[in-house]
């Protein structure tokens, strides 16, 4: 039995052109025995930040309210938000304190990060369970599910996909590999965050 | 212990393999291979089956070591394990619903699964545990089913055959065989149904479930199961107890097949999605209530928790 797979779940972060999209199933499980089918791995950690943790269940509750405590605590003595690439090294040291007894959890993160020019740049990163950082430059992928959304994505993104596109190729992504894994699927939740907006969609997804 | 036993016993699985090789080694004057395989027949065209067995010591704990997932959950040869099927006997006849996903490990292998082996017109065999013992041995005991039928002018009861079957996988007790089946059909005595499994286990009984979504279908066949249950009723029954095992269970799942067995033989009912199952239902089936199976379809509008979509004001 591996701890990983005791709860199940999936997260995959894509970069579109100045968007980017993370994608969570919905499973909660107890080993082979479904839970749950309403619970949210993937949270706002900024407007333009959203943070996923497939992993441990009690893990990804506590971290949830780990890194909302630190990120308040970033924004109080900064007087202003935190940037992508700092929440990725603020996510990646928080569990490099824990490299002798780790939370059993491997984050995903996307969102998009200001330039000198008043642009957005998108922004994807993923790391393991004590804090090694990966920074993709087309998507990420972590769960029960990986190996098949590292399948499902390689054939499906290509670059600069708009908003719409970007979409339909993470929720695609995401609904077959998730269909291919006895851990993963019981619907799934999308956000593609955008300049101006995030938007949210839960997918209708096979409930087996 | 017992490999001082098994050498000098006459009786035993090994020892029976040992002089059936020994008689096929005779035979081959000519390569088998001149004939391709045997002509497809397998190592069944000498009549007993015969298994190559690995040049170990103990060839037994050699296959445990490299199959067995509590000995070693890391390295190991996979075999299909998770699954759902359930069989029961009625007034009508004899009900078989199975789910049709293969898992290795986490990984869904397949989706298309047939775990109905039909034996023969009157005989249903279910899938449960090793994929290729269960096709395997059922398909033997269709052959000696049909040697039964020409001796004795008569169509083997579901007893004896199933009987036929645990004895035999009996002799193979302890070398690895993996299989949980039902055995069903309806002979003289009406519609049976029959349990039999690896450990050599035979049960007669109305109502059975096997594999990882087994207690899943308890639930809801407990609930429903009558033994004045209408053909349609019946169908519906195995149909909503395989979709529940399919929902619950991360091993089960896909879709489900059904079969109904009446007087003149076994019939194939249908094949049914169950994430179709779960939004919309069966389709049009006799005995189907209409609408999804799903608890938010079932109950949507119902509950507090469970609004009604709510629709644009005019």
């Amino acid at each position: 039995m591996s701890i990983m797979e005791y709860n199940g779940g999936s997260v995959v972060a894509m970069v579109g052109k100045d968007c980017v999209a993370i994608a969570s199933d919905l499973r909660l499980g107890n080993q082979a025995l479904g839970i749950s089918s309403n619970f949210q791995k993937i949270f706002p950690v900024t407007d333009r930040i959203y943070l996923g943790l497939p992993g441990l269940a009690t893990d990804v509750t506590t971290l949830r309210e780990r890194f909302r405590f630190r990120v308040n605590m970033y924004t109080i003595k900064e007087e202003r938000e935190i940037e992508p690439e700092t929440f990725a090294h603020l996510v990646s040291s928080t569990l490099y304190e824990h490299r002798f007894g780790p939370y059993f959890v491997e984050p995903v993160m996307a969102g998009l990060s200001k330039t000198p020019s008043g642009g957005v740049k998108p922004f994807i990163a993923a790391t393991d369970l004590i804090g090694c950082l990966n920074f993709a430059k087309d998507f990420v992928v972590a769960g029960t599910a990986s190996s098949k959304l590292f399948g499902v994505a390689e054939g499906l993104w290509e670059p600069d996909l708009e908003p719409e596109d970007l979409f339909e190729t993470i929720s695609q992504t995401l609904l077959n590999a998730v269909d291919r894994d006895a851990f993963s699927g019981w619907g799934c939740i999308v956000h593609v965050i955008t300049k101006d907006k995030v938007v949210t969609r839960t997918l209708k997804g096979r409930m087996d | 212990m017992n490999s001082f036993a098994e050498r000098f016993s006459t009786t035993s699985a090994t020892s029976q393999l040992r002089k059936a090789q020994a008689l096929a080694a005779e035979e081959d004057d000519i390569s088998d291979a001149m004939w391709g395989s045997e002509a497809g027949f397998g190592s069944l065209a000498k009549g007993v089956p015969t298994f190559s067995i690995p040049a170990v010591a103990d060839p037994t704990a050699f296959l445990r070591l490299h199959t067995d997932d509590h000995a070693d959950p890391n390295c190991r040869i996979k075999i299909q394990h998770g699954t759902t099927t359930l069989a029961f006997r009625f007034q009508g006849g004899v009900i078989v619903a199975v789910d049709s996903r293969a898992t290795a490990g986490s990984y869904v292998a397949s989706g298309t699964v047939k775990k109905v082996i039909e034996i023969n017109p009157y005989l249903l065999g279910t899938m449960a545990g090793g994929a290729a013992d269960c096709q395997y041995w059922e398909t033997y005991l269709g052959i000696h089913c049909r040697l039964h039928e020409l001796r004795n002018r008569e169509r083997i009861s579901v007893s004896a055959a199933s009987k036929y079957l645990s004895n035999l996988v009996y002799g193979y007790k302890g070398m690895g065989l993996s299989m949980g089946t039902m055995i069903c059909g309806w002979d003289k005595t009406g519609p049976a149904v029959f349990y039999v499994d690896s450990d050599g286990t035979r049960l007669k009984g109305d109502l059975f479930s096997v594999g990882s979504g087994s207690t899943f279908a308890y639930g809801v066949l407990d609930q429903g199961y009558r033994w004045d249950l209408t053909d349609e009723e019946a169908q519906e029954l195995g149909r909503r107890s395989i979709y529940a095992a399919g929902h619950r269970d991360a091993f089960s799942g896909n879709s489900c097949n059904l079969y109904h067995v009446k007087e003149d033989g076994w019939k194939f009912i249908g094949n049914y999605d169950i994430a179709k199952m779960h939004y919309d239902g069966p389709g049009d089936v006799p005995g189907a209530p209409g609408g999804g199976y799903g608890y938010d379809i079932r109950v949507e509008g119902l509950t507090s928790a469970n609004p009604p979509p709510v629709t644009a004001a005019a």
